[in-house]
């Protein structure tokens, strides 16, 4: 019985790691149609610059984190400026190139940060956990259930509810149409991209004191982003939220119930909700 | 006179093969060519440095030169896969022309290419822990001076079982061989003594979140890990985040001195056993940390320790070789019959199916002057692969799997 | 027309005399690697640049024929009846894959080959009593056709070219078959192409059979190369090894993967000798190609050429206007 209510709240928890994970994926995808296949690698990224501010330089954990968001968003940004934006529509290049950099990326993670693992402390005031009748839970994955509803509804704000935010559905929907009134899209493409990068880093951080980080950190998150996108639907946001709690779900009960299946606990449901419902559980109809 | 004329004749031969392709290669005073097949990039890239960081360790403190042979490094990459593997094996042996191979790291690298390296008659000196390379199906040119992947779990098992009186314990490692193999030979002699292993949780290689598992220990003594690589870290955090206060006990992987600067607070009091230690009191052991540390920048762990010694067993056969190396069946004798006195983990000596018996160092993670150390608990001597066991019921016995030994029900 | 059999006559001379200008049994065997990925890589390139359908999960079915022949030969099984299985199995695992696949198109096709390949994978791990989990299955022997033993180098080599050879005339046959052009139809135009009476899901199917024919030979190739399989055969990163390779190489064209595999296996395998930073270097070249020619080596350097031989053949006034588009978004 303990056993269940452990697994269920681990599974939200997991779940809000998960739209951290996730959030950038999800916004730079739907909006820019880019597989931003470098996603991983600005998770782990975000997560080696804010170990590094935080272990090494003694800096206090929330702005090692700014400084980590900030840092990916700017590399995002020269991703896009530089090379992405010459690339609209061309699929496979855009894969060859999100690809090839990530192939950098995480080399250069190797070359500075050695291979040695880092485990980041976790944000003093976060430390411990609450007890609940026999069971415990850990302050600081409770508290990245409320960063990530935070996050999740700064960002509907943000696209439904201000000016940048109609300007930029605006620039998806009818680019040529946007730039006629005088939006300039180019550099709302570049916003948006900044802050899908700046997500992602900060999803990196957040996940560090939980994860920790080492080499090979993209390469294990990358389908994670993918599976919780996928599933939920490309392109939305909401979709995402729910689609991190359903993995989050089907992760911790999978894994505890079917532990002989725990390699195919994620990829399976995948293939099946793909296979039913091409367009994702909370997906509108694929265009 | 006989042997040594045959020896001769084999010598020429060498020279004249040499002769035949344009290279300027004499056997006498030729250098001495060591491979080395590691791993710098990708996920095991932290194992591989560490393995270089040895080799070169110890090449500096020798000037490069062992036993009167100049020596010629190659290091190589294979990325940690068993193409990759494959691939440098080749480049070494067939373009390279080495003389030896130090490496692989990983078992899958080393049973991908084990059969080619043995066809080419080259000795290797490996630390990858697959049990049945000296066992059930041994290579005759291969020697390996760190473990097999259960010698430092039966000590372990004999400790907790002794002197820590643990009776009920559930383990938990990554799904597959080097997992099974250690919690299997852990499992055998723990069970012998008496105690319980209650479960045996595997968990996919890839593990983002180990809390499923976590919430499924309870009700035990201890708790006994087998991580490797960068999981131990990972998984000794979400241990200590959940609450969890059982004792941890883990092998050579899951408490390497490698990862001391690695670790949280949360790996004090972790107990693991393994065939070095960093704390270990001698002088060749003091120089070979600071060498290491100036060369590498972090502390050394069983990979590095496993290459040094590897190192001083080449550097044994060579001075009883007098510096041939063209008679490999003689170099691999030679190193086989290696019985080092003066090794970074003590006195080291070989079966005779090419594995190490050493001491197997248990020890416990402690804070000294604000940083993670190792302090030994108790150092089990003259430890080889079939622990007291009998040779022959323990090879006649399957090897260690996911389900053997059962679990009693 | 003629430049096409020039060039394809020089191919010919430089593949067939390898063994002779390469430095070394090494390097023979690199090649041999390379020309097994390079029909990887064709086929991979079937669908993507013919069917326009990116597959992030071949690597499982290049592993189901290792895995095929590997555990059939080890069952003690003759040569001839381990790649005949290998590829019935090859098949089969195909047809499945497609049947799951083809159910979408676009990003969804990338993530559900993806997430096959994945669970493929995981068999491969936890399926110990066939694959013998992660310790993996060695085979033992090269085949020896005909008597002659493909365990020199040099004859390995040559076998693989034979088999190489007819697997590029085999996608070149294809490619030109009514079917491939009907593929080529639903790429572009997959609504006119069902209207038109052509089965779209039919033709892709097809495609996905024969691009999984051509993965299975590389397949049966690289275990009897490596003799060796274990599960990193099968991970994301070796399915998206070859998708890189055709990108790279230039998608779409015979000439393209083949390129890309060279490309990929060189940096890999030789140029990782003399720099440590080598994945940064490959990551670079396809940051530079993506710069420079985004389309592909292949596409690109033929643009190049035809724009330089212009450029020579007419008036400088002229060259301007043959200037193509780069990849410059149209407004």
């Amino acid at each position: 019985m303990n056993l269940w209510l452990l697994l269920a709240i681990n599974s939200i928890t997991f779940g809000g790691l998960l739209f951290l994970l996730s959030a950038g994926f999800s916004l730079i995808f739907g909006l820019m149609r880019i597989p931003n296949l470098t996603h991983g690698s600005m998770f782990m990224l975000g997560a080696y610059v804010g170990a590094s501010m935080v272990m090494t330089f003694h800096l206090p954990f929330w702005i090692g984190a700014a400084i980590a968001a900030l840092t990916v968003a700017v590399f995002g940004g020269l991703i896009e400026r530089l090379l992405l934006r010459r690339l609209a529509g061309a699929e496979q290049a855009q894969v060859l190139v999100t690809l090839g950099i990530s192939l950098i990326v995480a080399d250069f993670c190797l070359m500075v940060w050695t291979g040695d693992p880092i485990s980041v402390a976790t944000p003093p005031g976060l430390v411990g956990g609450v007890r609940f009748v026999d069971l415990f839970f850990p302050t600081y994955r409770i508290a990245i259930i409320l960063i990530a509803c935070v996050i999740g509804a700064l960002l509907w704000v943000l696209l439904d509810r201000t000016r940048l935010g109609a300007m930029i559905r605006a620039g998806v929907d009818d680019p040529q149409m946007a730039r006629v009134v005088g939006i300039r899209v180019s550099r709302l493409f570049t916003i948006v991209f900044c802050l899908g990068a700046a997500l992602a880093g900060f999803g990196g951080i957040m996940g560090a004191p939980i994860l920790s980080v080492y080499p090979g950190l993209d390469n294990d998150m990358l389908p994670l982003a993918l599976v919780v996108v996928i599933l939920g639907g490309t392109g939305s946001l909401l979709g995402s939220l729910v689609g991190s709690f359903v993995i989050g779900f089907i992760y911790n009960y999978g894994q505890a119930l079917f532990p002989e299946l725990a390699y195919f606990v994620l990829f399976l449901p995948m293939v099946v909700v793909l296979v039913l419902r091409p367009q994702g559980l909370f997906g509108k109809q694929a265009p | 006179m006989r042997v040594n004329r045959r020896k001769f004749l084999a010598g020429t031969a060498a020279i004249a093969g040499a002769a035949a392709f344009p290279m300027p290669s004499i056997a006498q005073g030729a250098p001495l060519k060591i491979g080395l097949l590691t791993v710098k990039t990708g996920p095991l890239a932290a194992g591989g440095i560490q393995m270089e960081g040895g080799v070169v360790t110890f090449l500096k403190q020798r000037n490069y030169t062992i036993a009167g042979r100049k020596v010629d490094f190659i290091s190589a990459d294979t990325g940690g896969n068993p193409a990759g593997a494959k691939v440098k094996a080749q480049e070494l042996i067939e373009r390279d022309q080495v003389d030896l191979i130090l490496g692989p790291l990983a078992s899958f690298e080393l049973l991908a290419i084990s059969e080619y390296v043995a066809e080419h008659k080259i000795p290797m000196l490996s630390l990858a822990a697959a049990e049945d390379i000296t066992q059930r199906k041994p290579n005759p040119y291969f020697v390996r001076a760190s473990a097999t992947s259960s010698q430092a779990m039966k000590p372990l098992a004999d400790y907790a079982a002794k002197e820590l009186k643990l009776k009920k314990v559930i383990t938990i490692v990554e799904d597959f061989a080097f997992g099974y193999e250690q919690m299997g030979g852990f499992q055998q002699v723990f069970e012998d003594d008496g105690g319980r292993v209650l479960k045996k949780i595997w968990t996919p290689i890839v593990t983002p979140d180990y809390t499923p598992y976590l919430a499924q220990l309870s009700g035990v003594d201890a708790v006994i890990q087998g991580f490797a690589g960068s999981n131990p870290v990972k998984f000794m955090k979400q241990y200590a985040d959940q609450g969890l206060k059982y004792p941890v006990l883990t092998g050579e992987t899951g408490g390497d001195d490698a990862e001391l600067k690695s670790f949280g607070d949360e790996a004090i009091g972790m107990i693991s056993a393994c065939p070095y230690t960093i704390d270990f009191d001698n002088e060749t052991n003091k120089r070979f940390i600071a060498d290491f540390e100036k060369q590498v920048g972090n502390w050394p762990g069983f990979y590095a320790a496993g290459l040094y010694v590897n190192c001083q067993v080449v550097e044994a056969a060579l001075k009883a070789t007098g510096g041939k190396t063209t008679d490999k069946t003689a170099f691999v004798k030679a190193m086989r019959a290696a019985h080092l006195t003066d090794t970074p983990r003590g006195p080291v000596r070989f079966d005779d199916k090419g594995n190490v018996i050493g001491n197997i160092f248990i020890r416990k993670i402690v804070k000294e002057n604000g940083k993670l150390w190792q302090k030994t608990l108790k150092t089990y001597t003259n430890i080889g692969q079939f622990w007291p066991f009998d040779e022959k019921k323990f090879l006649a016995q399957p090897v260690y799997s996911r389900d053997y030994p059962p679990l009693k029900s | 027309m003629t430049a096409t059999r020039i060039g394809l006559l020089a191919g010919a001379v430089v593949l067939l005399t390898v063994p002779l200008w390469v430095p070394g049994d090494y390097y023979v065997s690199v090649c041999s690697q390379i020309l097994i990925y390079a029909i990887f890589a064709l086929g991979v390139d079937v669908l993507i640049g013919y069917g326009g359908l990116v597959s992030l999960g071949h690597a499982g079915l290049f592993g189901i024929a290792s895995y095929a022949v590997a555990y059939t030969l080890a069952a003690g099984v003759g040569h001839i009846a381990a790649v005949i299985v290998a590829l019935v199995l090859a098949l089969v695992g195909t047809a499945l894959f497609a049947a799951l696949s083809l159910r979408v198109t676009g990003i969804g096709f990338i993530m559900i080959t993806l997430a096959i390949g994945e669970l493929l994978w995981g068999l491969a791990y936890r399926w110990i009593s066939v694959t013998n989990g992660d310790n993996g299955i060695s085979v033992a022997n090269r085949p020896a056709p005909f008597g002659i033993s493909l365990n020199p180098p040099t004859h390995f080599y040559y076998a693989t070219l034979v088999v190489f050879a007819l697997s590029v005339f085999a996608a070149w046959v294809f490619i030109g078959s009514p079917l491939g052009a009907s593929l080529k139809g639903t790429r572009d135009q997959p609504r006119r192409m069902n209207a038109l009476g052509y089965h779209v899901w039919l033709v892709r199917f097809c495609a996905c059979m024969f691009s999984g024919l051509l993965t299975a030979i590389a397949g049966i190739l690289f275990i009897y190369y490596t003799q060796f399989i274990s599960p990193q055969t099968l991970t994301l990163t070796a399915s998206a090894e070859p998708v890189l390779m055709v990108i790279s190489g230039g998608s779409g064209t015979l000439l393209g993967p083949i390129v890309g595999a060279a490309l990929v296996e060189i940096v890999k395998n030789i140029a990782s000798a003399y720099i440590t930073r080598w994945n940064m270097l490959l990551g670079a070249i396809f940051v530079a190609i993506v710069i420079f020619m985004p389309e592909g080596l292949v596409p690109g350097s033929r643009r190049l050429v035809r724009a330089l031989l212009k450029a020579r053949a007419k008036a400088p006034a002229v060259a301007a206007a043959a200037e193509p588009n780069s990849g410059e978004p149209t407004p």
